[in-house]
Formats: C-alpha cells, sequence, structure tokens
C-alpha cells in the first residue's frame, strides 16, 4: 500500500471528509439563506418605492394634468442613478422619460413585474428592472420602474463569496485531514512496529507513550501492563525450567543407578526386586514433584480453578490438624489446633488444605530441632480472623529461618542448608504461597521467637458467614454420601 | 473376588495392552476399546461391571461420552484416567457422570484396587448396610459402636470413619489414597504418609494382643481388613 493510500484509509482521515461535506453544505445553506432574505428585502424595498412613486406622480397628474406629470417627470430624469420613467399615449407613444420605450412584458399587467428595457438614448444592452405599469384617467400609461442591477450585483458577489469559502473550506479541511491522520497514523504506525518488534522476540521493548494521555496512550499503557505482566510470566517460567533441569538431575540420576543395579549380572532376584521397587519409589518422587510444579504453575498463572465454594478455614484447620495428629504424635511433637467461629473464605478447598498440609509438614520435618526438650516439641495451628482476612497460622518452636532468608525460601527448590540432609523437593512453601496469592491473599514468614511463625492469609468471603457450632460433628463419609 | 468385567477405553495402545494384560493376569475380563465411538459402542451393548475411561480420547472424548451413557441411563461405574492431575479435571470428571477419577500416572495396584471397590459397589448397590462384621469384629453404624469378641472398643470418631470404610470393603484393598479421598475428604498429596500413621494407630486399638489381626497391610499396595481364619 502507497503511504497515501495509507492515509486516505485511516479512519481520521475518513472522518474529516465527512466533517467536510457536512460544513460545506451547512456553508452553502447559511449564504444562500442570506442571499436570498437580501434580494427578498432588496424587492420589497423597490416595490415600496415605485408604489410611492406613482402616487405621487398620478397626485401631480390629477392637479395638473399631462403637463405637470411630464414636467416633474422630465426634472426627475435629470438626476443620475434616477429612478426609470415613462409616459405614453394609449397607444404606446412615448410623450417623456428615460426608458426608450414601453417593454412588451408589462401590457395590459397591473402588478410589480421583472422586466428588461432600454434606456432613451442608449443602444443596446437592455438593462433589467423591477417596473409597474399604471393606466392614467386620460388612458396615458405611466411605467415606473427601478433598475435591479445592484441586486444582481450583490447576488453576484455572495455566489463568489460561497465558491471562494467552499474553495478555502475544501482545500483547509482537506489538508488538515491529512494532517491529523498523519499524525495519527505516525503513532499507530510506531505503536504497530514496536508491536512487531515484540512479536519476533524482544519483550523489552514497549509500546510508545505521546505522553498526551489520550486514547492511543491509554491503549498503549494498557498493552504495556500487559506485556510486563507477560514478561514476569516468562521469567517465571523459564527460572522455573531451570531449575527443573538442575533439581530433577539428581533423583533421575538416582533412578539409573537403580536400574544398572538390578541389570548387573550378578544380582540376586530379591536385589532386582528391590531394585525395581526402590525405582518406583524414585519415579513416584518424580511425579510428585512434577505434580507440585504444575500446581504452582497454575496457581500462579491466576487462572481460578473451577471447585472455587465458600468454605470455613476453621473446618479446614481441624480437618488437617487430625490428619497430622497422628503422625505429630510419632514424631513426639505435640500438635495445638487452635479454632473458634467458623471462618468463611471463597477458593478452592483443596488447594488450601494442601497449602495447610505443606505447613505442618514442614513444620514437623524442619521445625522441631533433634534433642529438644518437651516445650519446643510443639507445633500450633491456629485459624483465626484478622479484620478483612481469614488467617491461618502454623507456628514452631524450632530454629526459625534468618529474616534474610525469608525472601528466597518461599522460591522453588529452595532448600537452606540445615535442611538439606532431610527429604524433600523444596516446593511446599513455594505452593503454600502461590495458593494464598491465587485466593488474593499473601504468604508471610514471621518470627516466633524462637521458631518459624507461617500465616497464609486469605481474603473473606463476601457471602455472609454460615453459623454453625464449631464443635466436631459427625458426618457421613464422602463415600456415603456420594452412594446415597 | 469374583471374576469382573472390564471395558478399557484408551487411546494409547502401549497403555491399554498394559492394562488388559494386567486385568486378565489379576484373573478378569479385559476388553479394549481404542476410541471414543467405539468405546461407546461398546460400553453400550457389552455387558460391563466397569468402564475405565480415558478423558481425552479420539473421535469422541471421555467425558463426552460418560454423559451419552449416563443419558442412555446405562449406569455401568466409570473410572476417568486423565494426564490432567489438577484439581478442576476431577470435579469436571465427576460431574459428567464419572464414579471415580484417577490422575496419569497411576500405580496399577491404585487402579486395580479403585475398580475392584466400583464393580463391587454396582453388585451391592442395594442401599447401604448399617451393620458390618468382619471374624469377630462388629460394627454398628447406628449405634456407633465397635466390638470385638463382644468387647467394646473405644476409637476416636475418624478412626471409627476410617474403619468403617474398610470393612465395607472387607476382603479387598484399600490404598491410602482411597482412604484419604473417601475418609477425609481431600484430594491433594499429603507429602508424608499420614494415613500409614492412622493405620497403625487403629491396629494398635483392634488387632494388639489378638493371634489372628484383621487389619493387613498390602505390601505395593495399600491394606485390607479380612477375616484370616476363613
Amino acid at each position: 500500500m502507497t503511504a497515501f493510500g495509507k492515509l486516505f484509509r485511516t479512519t481520521v482521515f475518513k472522518l474529516s471528509l465527512v466533517y467536510l461535506c457536512v460544513f460545506a453544505i451547512g456553508a452553502g445553506l447559511v449564504l444562500g439563506g442570506i442571499g436570498w432574505n437580501v434580494k427578498e428585502l432588496i424587492d420589497e424595498q423597490i416595490a415600496q418605492t415605485i408604489d410611492a412613486d406613482i402616487r405621487g406622480l398620478s397626485e401631480q397628474y390629477s392637479e395638473g394634468g399631462i403637463r405637470q406629470l411630464v414636467e416633474v417627470i422630465q426634472r426627475r430624469t435629470r438626476q443620475p442613478s434616477a429612478s426609470l420613467y415613462l409616459v405614453t399615449t394609449y397607444a404606446g407613444m412615448p410623450v417623456a422619460g428615460n426608458v426608450a420605450s414601453l417593454p412588451q412584458e408589462v401590457v395590459g399587467k397591473t402588478g410589480l413585474l421583472e422586466v428588461s428595457y432600454q434606456r432613451s438614448g442608449e443602444e443596446t444592452p437592455r438593462h433589467r428592472a423591477l417596473a409597474r405599469l399604471f393606466v392614467l384617467p386620460g388612458g396615458f400609461r405611466l411605467l415606473v420602474g427601478h433598475d435591479i442591477e445592484d441586486r444582481e450585483t450583490l447576488r453576484d458577489i455572495l455566489g463568489r463569496a460561497l465558491v471562494t469559502s467552499l474553495f478555502w473550506l475544501v482545500l483547509i479541511g482537506t489538508l488538515g485531514g491529512i494532517f491529523v491522520a498523519r499524525r495519527v497514523l505516525k503513532r499507530v504506525d510506531a505503536i504497530s512496529d514496536s508491536a512487531r518488534a515484540i512479536m519476533t522476540g524482544d519483550l523489552t521493548k514497549r509500546l510508545p507513550l505521546a505522553g498526551t494521555g489520550d486514547e492511543l496512550d491509554r491503549l498503549a499503557e494498557s498493552v504495556n501492563v500487559m506485556l510486563e505482566r507477560i514478561t514476569a510470566l516468562m521469567a517465571g517460567l523459564k527460572e522455573v525450567s531451570d531449575n527443573i533441569a538442575h533439581d530433577l538431575k539428581t533423583p533421575l540420576t538416582r533412578l539409573r543407578m537403580d536400574a544398572e543395579q538390578a541389570l548387573r549380572a550378578r544380582t540376586s532376584p530379591e536385589e532386582q526386586r528391590a531394585a525395581l521397587e526402590k525405582i518406583i519409589e524414585e519415579s513416584d518422587g518424580l511425579i510428585r514433584i512434577f505434580n507440585a510444579l504444575l500446581m504452582i504453575a497454575r496457581a500462579e498463572a491466576g487462572t481460578q480453578p473451577e471447585g472455587m465454594s465458600d468454605f470455613d478455614v476453621s473446618e479446614i484447620a481441624r480437618d488437617v490438624g487430625e490428619l497430622y495428629d497422628a503422625l505429630a504424635e510419632e514424631h513426639e511433637v505435640k500438635l495445638i489446633v487452635s479454632t473458634d467461629e467458623p471462618i468463611m473464605i471463597h477458593g478452592n478447598r483443596e488447594l488450601v488444605g494442601q497449602a495447610l498440609a505443606n505447613l505442618i509438614d514442614n513444620a514437623l520435618k524442619y521445625g522441631v530441632p533433634e534433642n529438644a526438650g518437651p516445650e519446643a516439641r510443639a507445633v500450633a495451628l491456629e485459624a483465626r480472623r484478622n479484620g478483612e482476612m481469614a488467617e491461618l497460622i502454623v507456628a514452631d518452636r524450632g530454629i526459625g529461618i534468618m529474616p534474610a532468608d525469608r525472601a528466597r525460601v518461599v522460591d522453588r527448590f529452595v532448600r537452606l542448608e540445615n535442611s538439606r540432609t532431610r527429604p524433600g523437593s523444596g516446593l511446599g512453601l513455594s505452593l503454600a504461597a502461590a495458593v494464598a496469592h491465587l485466593h488474593g491473599g499473601e504468604l508471610r514468614l514471621e518470627d516466633n521467637a524462637p521458631g518459624l511463625r507461617v500465616v497464609i492469609s486469605l481474603p473473606l468471603s463476601h457471602a455472609a458467614p454460615v453459623l454453625q457450632p464449631a464443635t466436631e460433628t459427625l458426618k457421613a463419609p464422602p463415600e456415603l454420601r456420594k452412594a446415597s | 473376588m469374583k471374576v469382573m468385567r472390564i471395558l478399557v477405553i484408551e487411546d494409547d495402545v502401549e497403555a491399554a495392552n498394559y492394562l488388559v494384560k494386567a486385568f486378565r493376569e489379576e484373573g478378569h475380563v479385559a476388553d479394549h476399546a481404542a476410541d471414543g465411538l467405539d468405546g461407546y459402542a461398546a460400553a453400550r451393548d457389552g455387558e460391563y461391571d466397569v468402564l475405565v475411561v480415558d478423558r481425552m480420547l479420539p473421535k469422541m472424548d471421555g467425558l463426552t461420552l460418560i454423559a451419552g451413557l449416563r443419558a442412555q441411563k446405562i449406569d455401568t461405574p466409570v473410572l476417568i484416567l486423565s494426564a490432567l492431575g489438577q484439581v478442576d479435571d476431577r470435579v469436571k470428571g465427576l460431574r459428567a457422570g464419572g464414579d471415580d477419577y484417577l490422575p496419569k500416572p497411576y500405580a496399577f495396584s491404585e487402579l486395580l484396587a479403585r475398580v475392584e471397590v466400583l464393580a463391587r459397589r454396582k453388585s451391592s448397590a442395594s442401599g447401604e448396610e448399617t451393620h458390618y462384621r468382619v471374624g469377630d469384629l462388629e460394627l454398628d453404624r447406628l449405634s456407633h459402636k465397635l466390638t470385638r469378641s463382644g468387647k467394646e472398643i473405644i476409637v476416636q470418631p475418624r478412626e471409627f470413619r476410617l474403619l468403617e470404610y474398610l470393612m465395607k470393603h472387607a476382603g479387598q484393598v484399600v490404598t491410602r489414597t482411597m482412604l484419604l479421598e473417601n475418609v477425609w475428604d481431600y484430594h491433594f498429596d499429603p507429602q508424608t504418609n499420614v494415613i500409614d500413621v492412622h493405620i497403625s494407630r487403629l491396629r494398635a486399638k483392634i488387632d494388639k494382643g489378638r493371634e489372628a489381626p484383621l487389619l493387613h497391610t498390602v505390601r505395593g499396595a495399600g491394606y485390607m481388613i479380612r477375616d484370616s481364619v476363613r
């Protein structure tokens, strides 16, 4: 497409053409209206003058007869730019006046007419005039008229004005349209050039802003914010894939070693079986890591899963607490669950349950120092309301996490030095944080002095909380509910 | 365990062959359909006890297939296999009319245990029992009473439900995830094997000091309650 073709196809240019037409028609109407009104006014004035003249002259005639009338007319016609007068006999022979002969058009008519005439003593050309024929009592005819050349001149002037103004209007309008369209086109081109650069992979580029805050700027700003988000997501994705590549090599290496062990010639069937079982165990671990990664990625992408509902986090705390109670007891750790009234939030019960389970699991694994006294062998689980937020808190009495490490430990695969020797993938806190973000909340790591206090803070459901007694009610197992 | 007739609707031929072979080795009758339309026709016309349906199938999607069967009033239990192991996929699958859902990759022991439970549910669909008995262990759902050899055993409410689920499926393998799903109503991965600890607690209460234990661990699969004398 040529540059001009592109220009003419812009919305702005088409719009200015439409406006141009509207203004041209408007200007034509205004000038035409003025012209018509002026003509009417002039015609009316001429008519009044002619009528007054005829009245005056017929009075002169009735006073002094034809002689006096001729005298008066001769006197008047000597003045320059006089009206037109002609007195003729009944047969049409001119008696006095400045018109050569009686125009044919007026014979037998009484009203005011537009006629063409010829001045006496002049050859052609004929002029135009408004005239009226009046028959005097003696049979003489009196023609009184007024030249309308002035009116015609005025019409010509107005017509020319109309043409000139239309010419300028069209010229300025078209040029203005082209100018504005070019400006807009330039910005749109700049934006689409940047967009194309971004499309080819340069995600650091941003759409240019003119700084005027107009609609194009607002659009570009929104697109820039969107690009920001895409960049962040892609960076996250890249980091994850880097980490996956790095952190999955270890279990894969172990897996491979187990397989080699099973294949070795002198391995007994029992050892082979053991190696194969270890392989399955290792692959289950890998699957678990992948599932956790997928879940984190999904939660971080912010796509709301189905199965969102209103539920009571106090109940979740009691349920998950009860699930881990036996395990805590085996570790000789006291799991203290404290909840009070129902706290309703809107979200995914499974994900929140998983997040809480991860925190308790972490607390049991890393939050209980070996050889600790009975008061340190405790993990507190609490659900409480804090303003507009519901908080699920897991607190231990272990060595805690240094403030400097707190931000980092939420990242995927990050494991602090003192926990490296224990089993774990380094994904538990990342998942909990991602779940909190998905629900519009946050995950906070705090000092429990001593120990670590992890808070999942989630916004309360907007729906009015359904008040229920907080006591444990015996429900039918879900399977029975499903079957009934 | 009585012989089950199982239809595997799965487009991955290798996985399907493995499943059919494994089911047959367990003494069941297993057929295979490789796409949604074939599977739909076979499920509609054949007398199957359980359908194992892959979520994504050529020609007709797994969920559409299930919804179609349900619309035809065919209520053969369906277990959905899915590579999309996310929380909302389970919801979608069960909403479409599936009875159970297993994300890929899965252990065959897990699949087998679930298929057996589904088949049993079909054959004993006539209402819930209120009283379970395994050996000399008796559980009464109405009075919430648990006795062994006539002597009452006190258990916590959750342990009662755990035992109730095990006894309902007496003689069948019940996996850890099945317990987590049906007794705790959670589908997430609890990281550490918390279920094992609950089982050993329960075992201490019902089997401790007894000559004939009822609660057995099935290696590599899960747990089973059964009368060892029989």
